[in-house]
């Protein structure tokens, strides 16, 4: 069976799975059904319980679904310390459903897979060594990769169910009130843990700061809280966001940036009231600069910023030149405790964010987006999941979701070292292509065919070089030559999702 | 023409490859190659070295090559050095460039 | 396009012995690349240097950029085969460091034509540069300037002037401003470019902004960079204004009618255009294409 984008899908994983070959980006206006969560009535005058063992004792059985959020990133020191109790405790044959698992993690989910602890993952992503061990045939079972938006659906419509969540808070009181914008560990918005709060059948807040009742703003409330547990350290503060996100000084992303931007304000959607996502990468950033300068001078103002949100958006926003910042995710301390000072960030969960089956997520909102890929295809795919040896390294995150934007411009250096980044194929495909409308390279752009109307605008515009997405491949291989592509065997590793549950790639296990 | 002493050239910087040229054990080139992108261009390396040695007529060598992503004009241009410094050569290798 | 009409606004240092660097020299619309065999290759590395720009020159793309190379100075070891192997490599401009005489530009001269004999290129295809370093060179401008027909520019190189006048660079330039005047006075003598000295502190923009508008002010036609980000910066100091396209435009029409009529006379406005005039005319109009400030048909474009 063959889905819209031509990938080649087994039929027996479609069966075991119950997958549909993804479609279309579009979506209708059919009816879904939500479940709801097993609730344990509680009236205790406190949750806070001192034994995690003893509660994961109680609460943790053979077979379960697990989750995690990755807020606290590389600095987070909530999952190790929990899955190394769990592993402890013999438990088999656990779903890990975290919102995505960063690298701080992977030694730890290497162990509980080898332990027989761990047998199915979901997740945004995966890198470095878990990656690595995971694409050659680490794990028995494939790992089903899922965008944020995609994830709260999943979650919404039972996909997944989350029999027990630990989430590390960096505060909250003894009945579970709590919120990401002060005490050691802050980072801000908690968009992501938030719906596995509303949905888990246990939920577990881990914090080192207890607050008097009642902890204020609560972004998780009491309501949805089974236990509270006090630990040492929920996360390093070094390690789960920089102070302030640096402004890049490479000139090759520079360069890109300045493209971006001329592309941006080029376009029929750089007008008063436009909304824009930018994410984190280097490039990304620095547009933010620019659009700033480009929006002083068009005296034009933004309704909102969408997404992971750093300083720079921050700046915006204090300078009146962004109304709201609808923040999912902060990359930043700035961005982080401005959070709690400013009315008009507004922290939204990954379903108000990015879910298909909602009565419409932000990012059916937004006009312009700025994605990163590590690869991309000339039929406009993108892949960020896997690098060009096969092995995965990359998250899904919020691209596909976001990628839904009026204009989807996806920023990537025709070449990262030797290794090409827009090629004839690529070794897994992550956002369709009907759904990208823009590829920025240092050397110039390449504009989807299917959008003759943003064509027909840049092509006026002079200091724009604009290249089929062919020719961009083809100067890529006239740089780095030829690459060997990866072996697999046909043994899946991956299933990749797109964000409405159709099946868009399977991962299988490289040679090498 | 064998290579009787070890001489490098290259860095270990982004984009370079180092090029360190020793005496054979055998009686061969041997290529000993690390690289980010071995899977991806391992043979293309190797490619490169060889033939840039075949036209020194370097038959007898053992090459240590440490990539860091190098394009083949960095390949050749590192090797060519090498030979050079390992032949004590200080005339640029005309027919090679 | 005559080679002194070509725009020169930015000439962009890379060190020869950078693969990086020799890789991305091309995307950053830099006017001119100068691959750099001197002062950022170290002693041990000038034969890898050579070899390593040789082959960069013969595989990497560099688009319209102008490329010229700065081989080491003449009393130098180094010095004949990076005349030898850049000809060897169709280099269009050899930049010759710590230019003291018009002699040393007149051997470099006898040199590359038998370079471009013994490699078969065409005989005086190779531009040559002069980089002003001493005192001594300063006093020898016009001479230097005008010391081959392959003479292409002159360029102050600043840093080992002052210290050759015993001072160091102020964020002023006073104490440039007659070695400035006088290259610019030699060059525009001898009808070749002038290019001003690097501007070394990256993260002072508002130090290239403020030398930039002066070397522009005083007629140079740009500077030499060492770092990609100050190439838009300064393109932004050389862009026209709206007004000097215009006026330039009319002027332009006014060429076209003339031509048409198959005049010899070219007016404006009632009053003859003298052919200054002209000139400045056709140059605004370049940098205007260049600056990306005017459309296909010629319409000025608001940014």
């Amino acid at each position: 069976m063959k889905n819209s984008i031509g990938v080649e899908l087994p039929e027996n994983l479609m069966n075991q799975y119950h997958y549909q070959p993804f479609i279309t980006t579009k979506l209708d206006y059919s009816e879904i059904s939500r479940v709801a969560p097993v609730v344990r009535i509680n009236t205790n005058q406190s949750k806070v319980v001192d034994s995690l063992i003893d509660l994961i004792k109680e609460n943790v059985k053979d077979g379960m679904t697990i989750s995690f959020h990755h807020h606290l990133r590389e600095g987070d020191q909530i999952f190790n310390y929990v899955m190394q109790v769990i592993i402890n405790l013999g438990i088999k044959d656990l779903t890990l459903a975290p919102s995505s698992l960063t690298n701080v993690m992977n030694e730890m989910v290497i162990k509980a897979i080898k332990a027989g602890t761990i047998t199915n993952i979901t997740s945004s992503g995966m890198r470095g060594t878990l990656g690595k061990a995971v694409s050659r045939g680490l794990l028995k079972n494939p790992v089903i990769f899922r965008s944020h938006g995609g994830r709260a659906r999943a979650i919404a419509t039972g996909k997944i169910k989350i029999d027990v969540a630990f989430l590390g808070v960096p505060n909250s009181d003894e009945m579970g009130n709590a919120n990401g914008m002060s005490g050691k560990a802050v980072f801000g918005s908690m968009g992501y843990a938030l719906i596995d709060a509303r949905y888990a059948n246990r939920v577990v807040l881990l914090t080192d700061n207890l607050v008097d009742y009642p902890n204020t703003p609560a972004s998780i409330n009491q309501t949805q809280v089974d236990y509270v547990v006090k630990v040492d350290q929920v996360g390093d503060p070094t390690k789960i966001g920089s102070g302030a996100t640096r402004f890049t000084k490479d000139p090759k992303e520079l360069k890109i940036a300045q493209m971006i931007n001329e592309v941006i304000v080029s376009s029929p959607y750089f007008k008063e009231g436009f909304s824009f996502q930018t994410g984190s990468g280097g490039a990304a950033l620095a547009v933010t600069r620019y659009l700033r300068q480009a929006m002083l001078k068009r005296k034009i103002k933004s309704s909102f910023a969408l997404g992971g949100i750093t300083n720079s958006t921050i700046e915006l926003l204090n300078e009146g030149l962004v109304n709201k910042i609808m923040d999912v995710q902060d990359f930043d301390q700035i961005a982080a405790t401005s959070m709690r000072d400013n009315k008009n960030q507004q922290e939204i969960d990954a379903s108000w964010y990015a879910d298909p089956f909602n009565k419409g997520a932000m990012v059916t909102k937004l006009d312009v987006v700025i994605l990163s890929a590590l690869q991309v295809d000339t039929s406009f795919n993108v892949n960020v999941l896997s690098g060009s040896d096969g092995i995965i390294r990359g998250a899904i995150g919020g691209h596909q979701d976001a990628a839904t934007a009026k204009l989807t411009i996806i920023s990537a250096p025709l070449t990262r070292g030797r290794i090409a980044t827009i090629v004839p194929k690529m070794t897994s495909i992550s956002t369709p292509g009907a759904s990208v409308d823009v590829v920025v390279t240092e050397y110039g752009i390449a504009i989807n065919p299917q959008r003759q109307d943003l064509i027909s605008y840049i092509s006026k515009i002079p200091g724009i070089p604009l290249y089929s997405i062919n020719e961009l491949a083809q100067k890529a291989v006239d740089i780095v030559g030829e690459a060997q592509l990866p072996e697999y065997f046909n043994r899946p590793v991956g299933l990749v999702e797109y964000r409405d549950g159709t099946l868009i790639d399977v991962i299988n296990q490289v040679k090498i | 023409m064998e290579i009787k002493k070890t001489v490098i050239a290259g860095t270990l910087e982004s984009s370079d490859i180092q090029i360190t040229l020793s005496p054979a054990t055998g009686d061969n080139l041997e290529i000993e190659l690390e690289s980010d992108v071995l899977n991806q261009f391992g043979n293309q390396i190797k490619k490169v070295i060889t033939e840039t040695l075949q036209k020194f007529q370097i038959t007898k060598v053992h090459v240590k090559a440490i990539d860091q992503g190098a394009l083949d004009c960095v390949i050749r241009a590192r090797t060519i050095t090498a030979v050079q410094r390992a032949l004590g050569q200080t005339e640029p290798a005309w027919e090679e460039l | 396009m005559d080679a002194s009409e070509r725009l020169r606004r930015t000439m962009m240092f890379v060190p020869g012995n950078s693969p990086a660097m020799l890789k991305d020299a091309g995307i950053y619309g830099a006017d001119s690349i100068m691959f750099d065999l001197e002062d950022a290759v170290s002693l041990t590395e000038k034969d890898a240097a050579r070899t390593l720009v040789y082959e960069s020159l013969q595989t990497i793309d560099y688009g319209e950029a102008e490329k010229v190379v700065r081989i080491n100075s003449i009393d130098t070891p180094y010095y004949l085969d990076d005349v030898r192997v850049m000809v060897k490599a169709g280099i269009e401009v050899i930049r010759l460091a710590k230019t003291d005489t018009a002699e040393m530009i007149q051997q470099l001269a006898k040199d590359t034509t038998a370079a471009e004999k013994e490699f078969n290129q065409p005989v005086g295809s190779t531009k040559l540069m002069a980089a002003i370093e001493s005192a001594k060179a300063v006093v020898n401008a016009n001479k230097i300037a005008a010391a081959s027909p392959r003479m292409m520019g002159i360029a102050l190189s600043a840093e080992d002037y002052t210290t050759d006048l015993k001072t160091h660079r102020y964020p002023d330039g006073q104490e440039l401003s007659y070695g400035r005047n006088v290259i610019l006075h030699a060059a525009r003598a001898a009808g070749i470019c002038a290019f001003d000295t690097v501007f070394t502190n990256l993260d002072d923009e508002a130090g290239l902004i403020r030398e930039t508008k002066l070397i522009h002010q005083l007629g140079f036609d740009g500077k030499s960079v060492i770092n990609p980000r100050q190439i838009p910066i300064i393109n932004q100091i050389y862009e026209p204004t709206q007004f000097e396209i215009e006026q330039a435009q009319e002027v332009i029409t006014a060429i076209n009618v003339a031509h048409e009529k198959g005049s010899g006379v070219i007016a404006l406005n009632g009053q003859m255009v003298d052919r200054p005039v002209v000139m400045r005319a056709q140059r605004v109009m370049k940098l205007a294409i260049a600056s990306n400030l005017v459309d296909e048909e010629g319409n000025y474009l608001e940014k």
